[in-house]
């Protein structure tokens, strides 16, 4: 029989357990990544993740996980996928446990729960406040294991342009380039799976790492991969404010009891401390009773952004809200979430131990992503996978906290076995195609890379994508108003024009980072404007999309999943009905019990 | 009067053959610049302090948390992480080195790729039969997970590599984060099983014998790992097995 190939791009979390799901079926698989894999964003994720396995005896069920994430999504995800992530969750917590993560211990010995956004119950399993870590580093581990045993063949340092396509339209394997060479170079596979993450370079600064700008994604939305519900951009309540990134601060810090408040009187000058608790407005608290500081990410932030710009109630006029820990023992908080905290203390050089933190929101996380279907992961191109963030299937219009690390590693383990089961069954292998896909394609990167190096403009990457990310940041995150989104487009026309215009102030071809950076940002664009333009279309306010001037979910027009495709060079929408087959779609409040 | 400034001395290598030379910029200063920020701002505009045009400056990055281990690079000669590195905690003319342990990519950017194949070497996992479900994994007291817990936040950096006396152009020494992780998976019961396979990887050419007891690695530790306890510890446990080996023949 012959012996299929497995190309997996991208080894965060999705990426590392698609790559184990294909190494262990037998398959050989080339795993590609811009960094070391050990150092992807998934190491980033603090507070935890959700299984319902009930251990605190609260009567919690994988149904129960599962209607909190359609409903904390707001009914916008096909519900049978996400059903079988929260029903697989509690297995996922046992292998992450065999695999040795140093999960936080009960006194038995079981693992311990701690509570997050959009529940009631304590669902999270948690490793310190450094989880996304833990759990990379175990996957890491499995993988290298994989390497020394010869069944994974890790190319680090490359980065994706392109995936090469036969004149069928099959996907026959990727087009790369080293990142140290600058060698542009085809690789064939009999499938690809992308688990290529974040998009938060897009709006600048976010709580997402250097790696995450989108790139690999958009390259495929423009060779014909659908791109599903971009609008949906999750912006995390709580965040430090900074000039090179908008560090999270992670949810777990309110499930372990940290508060947010602001002085009632807009005036005060006092130290936080020295403010007596009735001159304290704990507004999440107050208007949200039964979650109170845990209700989901889109409500804390649009509260936040409320006390700030409506009720200017902002700590001294500025853009910042409390977020309280002090009055946590010290030693709960040093072993529960010690991670997190030292963040604060080193980026600001104040123990939040002593002081409240002073936190705003940031770009955190895209619901979107490249559209897939609704049974194993695979994208409208055929030989093409997606799992993890990259793709849109499991979040709806709203994430709920502690869910990305379990729907990354579900989706990886579902893309994986799929890719290798298409794989198996192709009629024509990749090693049977002509060579000629992949010297067409090696040709238009080549091209691409020369002609980028030769450009004489006057423009600076860096500063376009600064605009970029203002533009962004300003009207297509927190509130949406349809004359803003509209001014953006026509920036991002603008900023796509300037960048014809640009000059790389390096033309070395030895590690040019800008050169790359160059072709990031053209990518960068290309989905900048499949966000907008589906935040623009979307007359409804859902989940994290939220407009003013159409302020309630309209079921009748909007229950309907974005698709956009590129067509013409120019992005293209169309609309599919969700799958609620399982949930009746209802009203969606946290204000009381659901 | 003149607005503040910034001012940085950069250790600039164009490819890993050619010989490095330094460069010098001034920035204007922001409240709460990092070092990454600084090489953002010279990236915007690379132009030398005075007035030459240059390239961007080549370096790793990724988080800018400190917690994936990235950005480490010699900054006023220490080897510590470009992102936590706050301006204004730093003595001016700032001076910025790639690490010197590690080859050269260009600039500040290293090859760190020793590391990784160290843990390949040492069997840095835990050898489970298979994803598929086979229950929960063995329990685990608090006090063992609150030891375990800070071992596994190494995030392979290299700095106490750098500071090393013993990782040098004479010895393949695989440095104290190797030895840690070791002591991590042999310190779980799944791990333990296998610990002499990995006591035996951790002995031999670059092996734990190599630490010569510097203690210079606990010290430079962004992540306050206890190297130099894992360190006492896989020796004492490889002497042992040394040892024992010896007797039994």
């Amino acid at each position: 029989m012959r012996q299929p190939k497995i190309i997996v791009v991208g080894g965060g979390l999705a990426g590392l357990m698609a790559t184990i799901r294909v190494a262990e079926s037998g398959v050989p698989v080339e795993l590609f990544s811009i960094v070391p894999v050990k150092r992807s964003h998934s190491v980033c994720a603090q507070g935890g993740i959700n299984a319902a396995k009930n251990q605190k005896g609260e009567g919690d069920t994988t149904q129960k996980h599962f209607d909190d994430t359609i409903y904390g999504g707001d009914f916008l995800a096909n519900q049978p996928l996400v059903k079988r992530m929260c029903e697989a969750a509690p297995g996922i917590i046992d292998l992450l446990d065999r695999m040795g993560v140093t999960f936080n211990r009960t006194p038995e010995g079981l693992l311990d729960y701690r509570r997050f956004g959009g529940t009631l119950y304590h669902r999270t399993a948690f490793a310190g406040a450094t989880t996304g870590q833990q759990l990379l580093y175990a996957l890491d581990e499995q993988v290298r294991r994989h390497e020394s045993e010869g069944r994974v063949t890790k190319r680090e340092g490359w980065t994706f342009l392109s995936a090469v396509i036969d004149e069928g339209g099959v996907a026959r394997g990727i087009c790369a380039m080293d990142l140290r060479s600058m060698e542009v170079k085809t690789f064939p596979a009999d499938a690809v799976i992308f688990c290529t993450g974040g998009i938060g370079a897009i709006f600048g600064r976010s709580t997402n790492s250097v790696v995450c700008t989108g790139s690999a994604q958009s390259a495929l939305f423009q060779q014909g991969v659908d791109y599903a519900n971009g609008e949906f951009i999750q912006v995390h309540p709580t965040a430090i404010p900074g000039e090179d990134k908008l560090r999270l601060m992670s949810e777990s810090a309110r499930g372990e009891g940290g508060r947010v408040w602001v002085p009632r009187n807009p005036q005060e000058k006092r130290a936080a401390k020295s403010i007596p608790d009735a001159e304290r407005f704990y507004f999440l608290e107050e208007w949200y009773p039964k979650y109170g500081n845990l209700v989901p990410r889109d409500i804390a932030t649009r509260a936040i952004h409320r006390i700030v710009y409506q009720e200017k109630l902002g700590l001294n006029g500025q853009a910042a809200v409390y977020l309280d820990v002090t009055h946590i023992p010290r030693e709960t908080l040093d072993r529960k979430l010690e991670g997190i905290l030292e963040i604060y203390e080193k980026f600001l050089g104040v123990d939040p131990r002593n002081e409240p933190m002073k936190v705003f929101p940031a770009m955190h996380y895209t619901m979107g992503g490249m559209w897939v279907n609704a049974e194993d992961q695979a994208t409208s191109i055929p030989g093409i996978y997606a799992a993890g963030e990259c793709e849109y299937q499991y979040h709806g219009a709203n994430r709920l906290g502690a869910n990305s690390l379990v729907s990354c590693i579900f989706g990886g383990g579902i893309a994986g076995p799929a890719a290798v089961k298409y794989a198996r069954g192709v009629e024509k292998g990749t090693d049977s195609v002509s060579t000629a896909a992949f010297e067409r394609e090696q040709k238009r990167q080549e091209a691409k890379n020369a002609a980028l190096i030769a450009q004489d403009g006057a423009e600076n990457p860096v500063t376009i994508w600064k605009e970029l990310g203002e533009v962004m940041t300003e009207h297509v995150t927190v509130t949406r108003i349809n004359k803003n989104l509209e001014r953006a487009y026509a920036k991002l026309a603008e900023l796509n024009a300037r960048y014809r215009k640009i000059n790389l102030s390096d033309r070395t071809r030895w590690s040019n980072q800008t050169l790359n950076f160059a072709r990031e940002l053209e990518n960068m664009l290309i989905l900048a404007r499949v966000i907008t333009i589906g935040a623009f279309y979307r007359n409804e306010s859902r989940g994290a999309h939220y407009k003013p001037d159409f302020p309630d979910r309209d079921d009748t027009n909007w229950l309907r999943t974005t698709r956009a495709r590129w067509v013409n060079n120019d992005v293209e929408l169309t609309y599919e009905p969700v799958d609620i087959s399982q949930i009746p779609p209802r009203p969606r409040r946290y204000d009381a019990a659901k | 009067m003149a607005e503040k400034q910034v001012i940085l001395r950069i250790k600039r290598q164009q490819t890993p053959k050619e010989p490095s030379r330094w460069e010098e910029f001034a920035l204007p200063w922001r409240a709460s610049m990092n070092v990454i920020i600084c090489l953002r701002d010279i990236a915007e505009n690379p132009v030398t302090r005075d007035g030459k045009k240059t390239t961007p400056i080549s370096y790793d990055s990724n988080c800018l948390e400190e917690i994936c281990g990235s950005c480490a690079m010699l900054i006023n000669g220490k080897a510590r992480m470009a992102c936590s590195a706050l301006v204004d905690q730093l003595e001016q003319p700032i001076r910025i080195e790639p690490m010197t342990k590690f080859p050269v990519v260009r600039d500040l950017a290293v090859d760190r790729q020793f590391m990784f194949e160290s843990l390949k070497r040492v069997k840095a996992w835990i050898p489970i039969d298979g994803t598929y479900d086979l229950g929960e994994g063995p329990r685990l007291s608090p006090e063992e997970q609150e030891k375990a817990y800070p071992l596994s936040n190494c995030i392979t950096c290299g700095s106490c590599l750098e500071v090393c006396p013993q990782v040098n152009e004479h010895s393949n020494f695989m440095g104290a984060a190797i030895f840690s992780q070791v002591r991590l998976f042999n310190m779980h019961p799944t791990g333990a099983m296998h610990a002499k396979e990995r006591l035996q990887a951790s002995m031999g050419n670059g092996g734990i014998e190599d630490c010569a007891n510097a203690q210079n690695c606990v010290l430079a530790c962004p992540k306050g790992i206890p190297l130099t306890e894992s360190l006492a510890e896989i020796q004492r446990a490889a002497w042992k097995q040394a040892l024992l080996g010896w007797l039994i023949g």
